[in-house]
């Protein structure tokens, strides 16, 4: 009953969807108050119904109700509860329907903070989610319902895939979706911009606290799938340049640029068509990536080829909405009047050198990841194109971006003093040459591209620091005074400066753990001891243990140095019952930013245990930056600036008047 | 989860989840070959895997190819000819890399060509924008207007204009 409720409730979304698709378009045309009314209205009551569907679904799988082939397919009576939920977008269908959760819940949201906009914009923005809403809506009931029943049911599911049974792919999808969907907002105000044909500063203002949330949510998702892979697949690998990552990696570089073209949007009205295109294409990338994942055309052409059907429908929303998002574009921008006059050398300039390297390096990542696909298509040739050719095309790309970085706020809007900037960088210069060449020595040599690579993380954190050094003007003004500036500074200027420190952080990480990593392999007997990353593993046998629906080998590692114990590790492999399906559990000891990662292997027939160790340096600085870039775009929304476009209480224009134009 | 269907379908093929890439039996005893050796397989693909290299996959087939190539590296080949055997006997798939050619010729130039053609763009954007338009010269109508409108006195008039359009 409870399911045949939820399958009506979608069914009802859909109408609903429809309705504010159509009526609130013409109301906007008429200026009609009461049909322009209808768009919040249903996006709220939208919101409501996928909701109910969806908390269907999870009720279905909460109870274990396997007369559904979705729950039977993906669940088991014997997981843990927070499994059975996170089952729910384990698999195709549910994870349509989460994605249509979010979509929804942000049209909600728009709803709601938005009734400062003009209502002709709202109207129009609401029928643009709405559009999205029924395509998606239609995809999911016509070819990945959830809430198809099974005759006769069966005693027992399939279970999940046991690798997906883990806290951090619990979260993952949902934070990914965020970021993601939350694209779709910025969408829908590019194409209602475009449709009114009309587009300003305030436009800027109310698209970037969207902006801005839907990237820190996709920065969240994409640190957090890298973090699972690396101590789930057992082999500490942590960024694979797989189609699947990089399907969700071209929607955050070109969403990082969005940001930045937003950024001199509101403020100097420039870049205004540009702005217009990144938002589609941002969203259009991630349709594509949603594409790429669920129709099986990445596995192989001939997969999507035996069955079309999905794959189809998911091409023919892409075609409708990009294209005529392009299409859309192409006729009406021209119409859109730029503003905003700038030297190369200025704010705005920097900015849209970010924009072009950035934007260069989607385009990389999505040639490189179609290229295959295009080439198998149209010639039957097959090759590949893996992490070999990413690491340098989009490696040498970065370098001049991370270089460009601390430069970028230390210029003034419209003509900047790039002399000035760099003299007051001499500083973080300095620092950063000092701080790389020390940790060349503390490692003993290495490469030559290592030594650049910490510098040039190290300059890109000490650069973000000395941001606010210089706002603050410490060293010209005295320390209290300079303080009090600093403490007095709006959030988006702390935003800006953690962020640029966060990926200096990530950059560090990365560096080094691609220079300085170390891996043995070796067979081990109980008692041996090996080496890694100036540690001593001991090892001291093998125990047997029981999970809840597995069965576990569990080694046990004690490290010391110098002799002394320093810490003990479990390095298990699992077995999951119902998919007779193994896992490996790495056994990881954080020092500092370093791990030590050890991950057990198959027995030897003289009785030992095949080991493998790696010393991971400063690994942790890789996920720590994101995390600090995440908790930047949290400060930089919580700027009373951006509070305007996601007001809870009505803002008050005059108030607007005396924030600093900075 | 946005990996989930095509991790499943890797793990269908690649089963054996924990147990290691390479195996201590397969390390050869020359540290310097088997340095050689690491980096080659990093750039091989493993053939039934979703894009792994043969360094990080557990199936038989990659096992069988990192074999391979430690066998020719210690029969004296070169980095080069290991990786035009392996070519010439898996085909252009292998490699994660691929070679630049009449096919690959647009992968690889493609981001050279954008951040050229999008310099070139933002030039030309910039010079139209920047340069100082030079004001078109005055009709023989806006000249009286203005002889009209910078009399100050007469005399000194005709000194005013000429010093105004000379430079």
């Amino acid at each position: 009953m409870i399911n045949e409720i939820g399958h009506y409730a979608l069914v009802l979304a859909l109408a609903t969807s429809l309705i504010v698709s159509i009526v609130p378009l013409i109301g906007a045309r008429r200026k009609d108050a009461a049909m322009m009314a209808l768009a919040p209205m249903g996006s709220i009551v939208m919101f409501l119904l996928v909701l109910l569907s969806f908390a269907a679904l999870t009720w279905a799988y909460v109870v274990s109700d396997f007369s559904l082939r979705n729950v039977f397919g993906n669940s088991h009576s014997m997981k843990p509860m927070i499994y059975k939920i996170s089952g729910v977008w384990g698999n195709h269908e549910g994870s349509m329907m989460l994605w249509l959760l979010i979509l929804v819940l942000f049209s909600a949201m728009v709803a709601f903070f938005g009734r400062n906009l003009p209502d002709t914009l709202r109207a129009n923005v609401l029928a643009v989610q709405g559009w999205i809403t029924s395509a998606f809506t239609l995809f999911i009931l016509l070819t990945s319902n959830p809430f198809l029943r099974l005759n006769p049911a069966p005693a027992e599911g399939q279970d999940l895939n046991p690798i997906l049974q883990d806290p951090g792919l619990a979260v993952h999808p949902p934070l990914l979706y965020l970021g993601y969907v939350g694209f779709s907002v910025c969408f829908s105000f590019a194409v209602a911009a475009l449709i009114e044909g009309r587009i300003d500063a305030a436009w800027a203002r109310w698209v970037r606290p969207w902006t801005l949330a839907a990237w820190t949510f996709l920065t969240a998702g994409i640190a957090m799938g890298s973090y699972w892979a690396y101590y789930e697949l057992g082999w500490g690998g942590w960024w694979f340049w797989d189609p699947v990552e990089n399907a969700s990696f071209m929607p955050w570089l070109a969403g990082t640029a969005l940001l930045h073209s937003a950024l001199v949007m509101e403020k100097r009205e420039a870049l205004k068509i540009w702005t217009v295109l990144l938002a589609i294409m941002t969203f259009s990338l991630s349709l594509l990536g949603t594409f790429l994942v669920r129709s099986g055309v990445l596995t192989s052409v001939h997969a999507f080829a035996t069955d079309p059907t999905r794959g189809i429908f998911i091409l023919a929303l892409l075609m409708l909405f990009i294209g005529g998002a392009f299409a859309l574009f192409a006729w009406r921008a021209p119409m859109l009047k730029s503003g905003g006059l700038f030297a190369p050398i200025s704010r705005e300039g920097s900015l849209v050198l970010n924009n072009l390297i950035l934007t260069v390096a989607t385009a990389t990542v999505l040639i490189g990841t179609l290229y295959p696909l295009v080439l198998e298509t149209l010639t039957g040739e097959k090759i590949s194109v893996g992490a070999p050719f990413f690491n340098m095309t989009f490696g040498l790309l970065m370098i001049p971006l991370l270089i460009a970085v601390p430069f970028g706020p230390m210029l003034a809007w419209k003509r900047g003093d790039a002399l000035g900037a760099l003299q007051r960088l001499y500083g973080a210069a300095g620092l950063a040459l000092m701080a790389g060449l020390v940790l060349y020595y503390i490692e003993n040599g290495g490469p030559v591209m290592a030594v650049f690579g910490i510098i040039i993380a190290f300059w890109g954190m000490f650069g973000a620091l000395t941001d606010l050094w210089h706002r603050a003007n410490f060293g010209k003004l005295p320390f209290n005074v300079a303080w009090r500036r600093l403490v007095g500074l709006p959030r988006s200027a702390f935003g800006t400066a953690l962020a640029h420190f966060g990926l200096g952080v990530t950059v560090l990480g990365v560096v080094m753990v691609t220079t300085y990593e170390t891996e043995t392999v070796l067979e081990m007997k109980q008692g041996m001891a090996a080496d890694a990353g100036g540690y001593s593993l001991i090892f001291d046998g093998i125990r047997q243990a029981n999970g809840p629906n597995y069965t576990e080998e569990q080694g046990h590692f004690t490290i010391t140095k110098g002799g002394v114990v320093v810490a003990d590790t479990w390095s298990s492999k699992r077995l999951y019952t119902a998919r007779q399906m193994p896992t490996t559990e790495a056994g990881i000891v954080t020092f500092g930013f370093s791990q030590l990662y050890v991950s057990l292997g198959d027995p030897t027939t003289s009785g030992g245990m095949v080991v493998r160790i790696w010393w991971k340096p400063f690994i942790l600085c890789i996920w720590g930056g994101c995390l600090i870039m995440m908790i930047a775009g949290f400060v930089s929304l919580s700027d009373r600036r951006l509070r305007v476009g996601a007001p809870t209480r009505r803002a008050r224009p005059a108030k607007l008047a005396m924030e600093p134009a900075e | 989860m946005i990996r989930t269907l095509v991790l499943a379908l890797m793990l269908i093929l690649c089963p054996v989840l924990p147990a290691f890439a390479v195996n201590p039996d397969e390390i050869l005893a020359d540290p310097v070959l088997e340095e050689r050796a690491r980096d080659l397989s990093a750039q091989l693909r493993c053939m039934v895997c979703q894009n792994q290299s043969i360094d990080d996959s557990n199936a038989e087939l990659a096992r069988d190819l990192r074999v391979l190539v430690r066998e020719r590296l210690v029969d004296g080949d070169s980095d080069e000819q290991v990786i035009d055997y392996v070519v010439s006997r898996y085909g252009e798939f292998v490699l994660l890399k691929p070679r630049m050619s009449a096919r690959t010729l647009l992968l690889w130039v493609a981001p050279v060509l954008l951040l050229a053609a999008g310099a070139i763009i933002l030039l030309l954007m910039a010079r139209g924008r920047l340069q100082p338009v030079a004001p078109a010269p005055l009709t023989a109508e806006e000249q009286a207007r203005l002889e009209d409108l910078v009399r100050p006195e007469p005399e000194t008039r005709r000194q005013n204009i000429t010093n105004n359009s000379s430079p």
